[in-house]
């Protein structure tokens, strides 16, 4: 299993590199060849969680080291998916080597033995955790793309930093990508937390507990909210919109590692190693 | 082409001709063996009061073509002219022959002396007339490196000598092989890749800022020459969008929103007319801002934050420079377009160097074929010339061999003839591949001269 890892997660390296490269040398051959590169460590990091599934039974996602394996899994399929609609073939750049990151961070952290329970198998569960990764990949991205604005918005206003102006999409395009982003990430949440009250009904007997996670959750969905809300209502475009994706990011993350790490909470669990 | 060899009926004083031109960049040809050849005058010899002057309308290019077409020591033409060059091009078998005839024609109808005309011509023959061509083509000879309408000329002017016939094999590979060359060149170095004029760079600008052009409303403050130039490079990229003219003049503005179909509108208006327009050019004579940061600061709310980009090329500065402190608002003056342009002539002139590269090899390539066209007419001549020699010795022995049946007769001529196919089997083999480092025309005009081919 490790070997196979270490192929992976050398994949999603050549990749990151061969994004890095399409940065600076801007040859359509590097991301074309880094995004099949990307798409191969993505087919077997995804056979690779499959058989632990079947193997176990239940989706490898409760301890740190398989979170983190699914948290990169999700952060490269979504690139994969979105960069293949939206064509922002730019964003490798930071999704190639934070998918990498992950990746090595998973490599790294030790597979605590994890004590199954009939819980494990429920589909609320599962449908849990997989559509909120998928939300927390899709923020991840709207992160990224919101870098993107930051870094191009000041190439233009500066008008000394002509690397990244040549190299970056249009303002524009970046805000409506982000946009898009982070309306699939707010679906994706609102679904994922939908499933999560089901399930702790099932489990608690109760939707709502009071729980950190909970509380953080609820503040991290309100934020993206409140960024939708002022788009449509009063048109937090561009720059706002921009560092909005990154502080909603930051906030998730928190949600994600700093509430298990920091405070005390029902999902600690999962971070265990 | 040495004096000795224009010997052959040519008028004396063609050397003369050809020396008063300086010397001809290339090699020259000996007879029966076509050449390109290239005269011409561009932005680097000639000013601009010359280049006018014998710059050719359709109606002049047509007559001159004719006239090339029914020249004997001429094959093929195609004349190219634009405002920063006239070039006549040609495939002739005589080129001191043709240089008189070319400049005496030019002299005559443009009514220039030749002496003037011959201090700005440049004479390019052989393989540096085709690295001319493919450089011309590839937008590297022309004022402006990398400029893409100089491909587009040339097409023009290959296609109206191609419909007067005036173009034949080796023109027409020439230019095809030119046309590929600047494609290659356009999509494999960055020389045309970024804007190297001031309304081209605002255009570019503005690409970075919205997607698309499309649908967007242009506001044009003031008329200028420059900032018409720019409204119309930004029109041209859209399909559909609005042009708004604030002028001083209203009926001046009027005037100009009609020729762009767009609408006038006065200057008090503006202020209001920044809830809806997304680009503003200026370029008013005005000694103060004509928009100031209250004016924009504002709008940006009720805009949405939809982004608006300010072009401002007016000097004294029509915009004021506070706006590009607002978030979502852009603002250019000339200096910083000029920025912009300035580092890009940088990278194309850096750019230029990897272009010249693929024009040097495809040069390589065209000579060769041109090389392989020459060593046939060789064969054949060599040819010729041992039939001749057989055939007169033939009827001499068959003279005194008049018993001889019609059939014996047959086999003597079949003998004659295979001899003839075993002589020349191993030369023709050698001439059409001398092998890899040798210069294929030496063995030519070796060949040429060992046989006494040309007198």
């Amino acid at each position: 299993m490790a070997s196979i890892l270490f192929i992976i997660i050398l994949l999603y390296l050549l990749s990151s590199a061969g994004y890095i490269l399409f940065l600076f040398a801007q040859k359509e051959i590097y991301h074309q060849l880094s995004y099949r590169i990307m798409m191969a460590g993505f087919v077997g990091h995804t056979i690779l969680i499959g058989v632990e599934f079947f193997r176990i039974g239940y989706l490898p996602a409760q301890n740190l080291h398989q979170t983190l394996m699914f948290a990169g899994w999700s952060l490269a399929g979504v690139f994969l998916l979105l960069k293949y609609r939206y064509r922002l073939n730019i964003l490798g750049v930071y999704a190639a080597p934070l998918t990498t990151v992950i990746m090595i961070a998973a490599f790294c952290v030790p597979a605590v033995a994890v004590s199954p329970t009939p819980l494990f198998k429920s589909i609320w569960l599962i449908l849990h955790i997989v559509i909120i990764f998928i939300a927390e990949a899709s923020m991840a991205l709207a992160c990224g793309t919101g870098i993107l604005y930051l870094i191009q918005e000041h190439a233009i206003k500066s008008k000394t930093n002509r690397f990244f102006l040549k190299r970056l999409p249009s303002l524009e395009f970046l805000d409506r990508t982000g946009y898009t982003f982070i309306i699939t990430g707010f679906t994706m949440l609102t679904i994922g937390l939908i499933t999560g009250f089901v399930y702790a009904q099932l489990v608690w007997g109760k939707f709502w507990s009071w729980d950190n996670k909970e509380i953080w959750s609820m503040i991290t969905w309100l934020i993206y909210a409140a960024l939708l809300h002022g788009r449509l209502v009063a048109g937090w475009r561009g720059r706002r919109a921009a560092i909005m994706a990154i502080i909603g990011f930051a906030v998730l993350l928190f949600t994600f590692f700093g509430v298990n790490f920091l405070l005390e909470g029902h999902h600690d669990e999962f971070t265990k190693w | 082409m040495t004096n000795s060899q224009n010997g052959n009926g040519e008028p004396a004083g063609i050397s003369a001709v050809i020396s008063d031109f300086g010397p001809i960049t290339g090699p020259t040809s000996g007879p029966e063996m076509s050449d390109i050849l290239l005269i011409g005058v561009n932005h680097k010899t000639a000013p601009v009061e010359l280049r006018e002057k014998l710059a050719f309308s359709t109606e002049e290019t047509e007559t001159a073509l004719k006239l090339l077409h029914e020249t004997p020591h001429i094959n093929e033409t195609m004349i190219i002219s634009t405002c920063n060059r006239v070039e006549i091009l040609m495939v002739t078998k005589n080129q001191s022959l043709s240089i008189e005839t070319i400049s005496s024609f030019i002299a005559a109808t443009k009514s220039i002396s030749l002496p003037q005309l011959k201090k700005s011509t440049y004479i390019h023959s052989g393989d540096q007339a085709i690295a001319h061509v493919f450089r011309v083509a590839s937008s590297l000879d022309s004022m402006m490196i990398g400029e893409p309408q100089i491909l587009g000329q040339l097409k023009e002017a290959f296609k109206f000598a191609v419909g007067k016939k005036n173009t034949g094999l080796i023109l027409n590979r020439l230019m095809h092989k030119a046309f590929s060359v600047a494609k290659r060149v356009r999509s494999e170095t960055g020389i045309g890749g970024h804007a190297v004029s001031i309304s081209y760079a605002a255009v570019e600008l503005a690409k970075k800022i919205f997607d698309t052009l499309d649908g967007k409303t242009i506001l044009l403050v003031g008329a200028g020459e420059m900032a018409e130039l720019a409204v119309e490079h930004l029109t041209r990229n859209t399909v559909s969008g609005n042009l708004l003219v604030a002028n001083r003049t209203f009926s001046v503005g009027v005037e100009l929103a009609n020729q762009y179909s767009g609408n006038a509108i006065r200057l008090e208006e503006i202020p209001e007319k920044l809830k809806t327009v997304d680009i503003i050019i200026s370029s008013t004579g005005s000694p103060d801002y004509v928009i100031t940061k209250n004016h924009v600061k504002p709008t940006m709310r009720s805009r949405k934050n939809r982004p608006l980009f300010f072009i401002d090329i007016a000097v004294p500065r029509d915009i004021d420079p506070a706006i590009n402190r607002i978030s979502n608002a852009y603002v250019y003056d000339i200096d910083d377009l000029q920025g912009v342009i300035n580092e890009n002539i940088d990278n194309r002139n850096a750019e230029s160097i990897k272009a010249e590269r693929m024009v040097d090899e495809s040069v390589i390539k065209f000579t060769d074929w041109c090389d392989s066209l020459n060593v046939i007419p060789t064969i054949v001549a060599l040819r010729n010339k041992l039939n001749a020699i057989a055939d007169m010795e033939l009827s001499k022995t068959m003279q005194t061999l008049q018993h001889l049946s019609s059939s014996d007769r047959k086999a003597f001529e079949k003998m004659a003839e295979s001899l003839i196919n075993k002589i020349l089997h191993d030369p023709t083999l050698f001439l059409k591949n001398p092998g890899v480092h040798r210069n294929k025309t030496v063995y030519l005009d070796f060949t040429r001269k060992l046989f006494n081919i040309d007198s």
